[in-house]
């Protein structure tokens, strides 16, 4: 009796104590990392700054302003970024655009983590005939022209800001799916799953409690990657006129206008582009130190 | 000793700098390497002994490694004060090494005979046609057969055995004063491991090579050298010639690592470890008396008195071969082969074989976690082989395995206490949090772990905690049935002498029954009552572990035994 006791409360201690857990280290690790925290910070400001930017300024997105048309950079009028050529604030316009850039790559995103990982977890663990099915299928989604998949999404459904998402993470997926399929074909070769069905655990306890988990790390390193990919993919709509609708606004569009008034006010494309850029090199570097962090063999 | 010896080593300290801080992997080593002789470098894993052999190398990557103290004199030079550029020289040249592992030192997009004759090249400046020839030569000289047509093969096409001959062939290729062997033939079968000594010597007195020669298996050290140096915790313990060293050990770390290995005749109840010669301090220890009697094995008759737990009727598990664009089956491989045996309760079955014999495969397929082609496993009476998905859950919370490999046998990202709250809540999804728990802390007690591990991740652990850690996760479903996969395969020989003592108390305790899987000998015949030989799929030869080990009938069971290193 008393044993148990102390075996519980000794249990207590050491949960408390260690959990030195792969995550630990691997966030040990990503401290160390100069470039990848420094990416991680930025990250975190520019996305304060496009949540709560808009309300440190006197100005709304839509509302144009006729006598300020193109106006410069400036602290005394309130534009910061300058307007655009209609007189509207570039720089509520700039945090606006953020926020839809940022949600368009991190729901595409989750699409795509959810599918992805669920079909090539159980595509690879289950294997035989239902993976090459599934595979296949995989395929045949790859083979279709993806732009081809958006114009003719538009043209029945008319033009729908879900719409994007959605497509978007459709195509998003099958890479994932891919990679995900690589990789629970080595796991599934791993003894603990074997000692995990000698001891009668259910196959989707399996691939949930083990196959999952041990997933993380390479599924981590590549949302990084493609939350970055995903808000290029919406720029390129946007770019040709698929994408977002006015007044809305992403960071493509506001490239896209900012080039056409490029010569008389470079204001128009310099600050999107500069959030933009600082957006994408910041998801690289951090998901280059994640997939170091993540390793591993690097102790 | 006659003479300037060729090596010299003395005061050698490394340092690795890690995140932990500065480790010492070797403390003031010295020891010498005569021209001509073979010292033989023993101790278990990190204990220092390969960083030194990748010392003389000069292969320690700085930082993290860095050599704080000492000298190595070779043949009049020191080597840790030359430039990278002569160290070039040296290496491959004068000094030859053959590693470990024979799958992954050889490049596998290149062919055996280019990784050869590129040495030869590098040193020796020979042109790609004498190169050729000379590889062929040297090819021939380790014993490759068909020298001719192998020298254009790649190395997925060879054997582990013929890899290692290849590597010899490579480290011998200039004809170096020194060789260094890295465990070369741990990854091998006792057979081929005989005949890679063999070889070994027989290039040895043919060149007068000095040969060093690292191992954790003292068997196989008292084969090949006539100097032992003996490491423990990054210190030289012991130094000696090799049949002085065996007979009168003086520090208890040597006496411990000469006693626990099992010995094919005669053999204590328990074996001895490390840790009944001294204690964790290096304090001195007396073995008492009763370590040390004799083990009994029961007789025939007395054996076959025991009821029948699992029967296997002509087994066979054949793999599928694909080939093809739409992986049409072209042929089969016959893991198992028409195998039938008996295994009764409370006793343990030894499975022994050459690699790719098939002994894992048929332990995997009385689980089921190979799926049988045809035949019969009856388990306590029941078939285990038409059982449904419910019935097989069942049954197989009856009969548990453990692994080889203690690394990829548990989750990484699960804490001991998921592990084994897993396999408690499959067997009791009833009981509350705290009595898993409870469950949990009583396992690793079983086991010898304390409890306080529960909080913490695998990779905290040592191999052979984590083996016991697996045993404990095993035992969680209260099995009957316990397949022992290759389990102390890949543990020094102390930790492995440690678990099979631990195997041994659980089945007193619980009773509990084994097929013991393994293709060490020794091993087999200390914890088996009964074994059984495997070549091929199939089973070649079984019996009681007395009657197959002192008279063996057919000739591959002869051939096994004999292939065993002796000792002294």
């Amino acid at each position: 009796m008393s044993t148990a006791a102390s075996a519980l409360s000794n249990f207590d201690h050491a949960a408390a104590a260690s959990g030195r857990s792969l995550w630990h280290l691997a966030w040990l690790r990503l401290k160390r990392n100069r470039a990848a925290l420094g990416a991680a910070i930025i990250l975190g400001l520019i996305v304060l700054m496009v949540i709560f930017g808009p309300m440190l300024s006197q100005y709304d997105y839509s509302t144009p302003h006729w006598d300020r048309i193109s106006d410069a950079p400036s602290l005394e009028t309130g534009h910061f970024f300058g307007t655009d050529s209609i007189g509207r604030d570039q720089f509520v316009r700039t945090m606006y655009g953020g926020r839809m850039s940022l949600m368009v790559g991190l729901v595409a995103t989750a699409v795509a983590l959810v599918i992805g990982v669920a079909w090539g977890a159980i595509a690879g663990f289950v294997g035989g005939r239902v993976d090459n099915v599934m595979m296949r299928i995989v395929d045949i989604l790859y083979a279709l022209p993806f732009m081809f998949l958006v114009i003719l999404l538009m043209v029945v459904f008319g033009r729908n800001i879900l719409l994007i998402f959605v497509a978007i993470g459709s195509y998003i997926w099958l890479d994932m799916a891919r990679i995900v399929r690589g990789q629970t074909l080595s796991l599934r070769q791993k003894e603990f799953v074997e000692a995990a069905q000698a001891l009668g655990v259910r196959s989707w306890v399996i691939i949930w409690r083990h196959i999952v988990p041990n997933l993380l790390g390479i599924v981590a390193v590549y949302v990084t990657l493609t939350v970055p990919k995903v808000i290029l993919v919406e720029s390129f709509l946007s770019f040709l006129g698929l994408g977002v609708q006015e007044p809305n606004t992403s960071w493509g569009a506001l490239v896209n206008s900012g080039v056409q008034d490029m010569e008389f006010a470079p204001w128009g494309l310099f600050f999107p582009s500069l959030f933009l850029a600082a957006t994408l090199f910041c998801l690289n570097f951090l998901g280059d130190g994640l997939r170091d962090a993540l390793d591993p063999k690097d102790r | 000793m006659n003479g300037q010896p060729l090596v010299r080593i003395d005061g050698l300290t490394i340092d690795f700098h890690t995140e932990d801080g500065r480790v010492r992997a070797v403390e003031n080593l010295s020891f010498d390497i005569p021209k001509g002789g073979t010292v033989g470098l023993v101790g278990e894993s990190g204990s220092g002994k390969s960083v030194t052999a990748m010392t003389l190398m000069r292969l320690i990557p700085t930082p993290p490694g860095e050599i704080s103290a000492g000298t190595i004199d070779f043949d009049g030079q020191d080597l840790l004060k030359l430039s990278e550029s002569q160290m070039r020289r040296i290496r491959g040249k004068r000094i030859g090494m053959i590693f470990q592992e024979p799958m992954t030192s050889l490049n596998p997009v290149y062919r055996i005979g280019e990784q050869v004759a590129e040495v030869l090249r590098q040193h020796e400046g020979l042109s790609r046609r004498a190169a050729r020839d000379r590889t062929l030569e040297l090819l021939t000289q380790v014993g490759l057969p068909r020298p001719k047509q192998l020298i254009d093969s790649y190395p997925h096409q060879l054997s582990g055995g013929q890899k290692q001959r290849v590597m010899i062939a490579q480290a011998m290729s200039c004809e170096p004063d020194l060789l260094i062997a890295d465990e070369p033939t741990t990854a091998l079968d006792v057979t081929i491991q005989k005949q890679v000594l063999d070889l070994m010597g027989e290039l040895q007195a043919k060149y007068g090579m000095s040969l060093l020669f690292i191992t954790h298996d003292l068997g196989v050290i008292a084969e090949v050298a006539s100097q032992v140096v003996v490491m423990y915790r990054s210190h030289k313990v012991e130094e000696g010639p090799t049949e002085a060293l065996f007979q009168r050990a003086e520090h208890p770390y040597t006496r411990g690592l000469i006693a626990c290995r099992p010995a094919l005749d005669r053999n204590p109840r328990r074996l001895l470890t490390v840790a009944d010669f001294m204690t964790a301090e290096g304090e001195r220890l007396e073995v008492p008396a009763d370590r040390l009697l004799p083990q009994v094995k029961r007789s025939e008759e007395d054996l076959a008195r025991d009821a029948v737990l699992m029967e296997v009727r002509d087994l066979h598990t054949h793999y599928p071969v694909t080939g093809g664009l739409f992986g049409k089956v072209v042929d089969h491989v016959r893991a198992v082969d028409g195998v039938s045996l008996t295994i009764r309760r409370g006793q343990t079955y030894g499975l022994v074989g050459e690699s790719g014999c098939g002994k894992t495969t048929l332990g995997r397929s009385l689980l089921r976690l190979a799926e049988p082609t045809r035949g019969q496993v009856l388990f306590d009476g029941e078939d285990v082989t038409a059982a449904d998905e419910a019935n097989l859950r069942r049954l197989r919370k009856r009969m548990q395995i453990i692994f080889q490999d203690p690394y990829s046998s548990l989750n990484p990202r699960m804490t001991v206490a998921d592990i084994l709250l897993e396999a408690l809540k499959e067997v009791n999804p009833r009981a509350s949090r705290a009595e898993h728990r409870d469950s949990a802390s009583a396992l690793l007690e079983k086991v010898d772990l304390s409890p306080s591990h529960l909080g913490r991740y695998p990779h905290e652990f040592s191999g052979g905690q984590r083996q016991r850690i697996g045993i404990a996760r095993a035992l969680a479903v209260n099995p009957e049935f316990l397949v022992c996969d290759e389990s102390v395969s890949a543990l020094d020989v102390s930790v492995q002498a440690q678990i099979l003592n631990l195997l041994l108390d659980l089945q007193a305790e619980f009773g509990l029954t084994y097929l013991f899987i393994s293709h060490d000998l020794s091993v087999v015949n200390f914890i088996s009552d009964y074994v059984g030989v495997m070549n091929q799929g199939k089973l070649v030869e079984y019996g009681t572990a007395e009657q197959i080990y002192t008279d063996p009938q057919q000739d591959y069971t002869k051939k096994l035994l004999a292939a065993i290193p002796k000792g002294l």
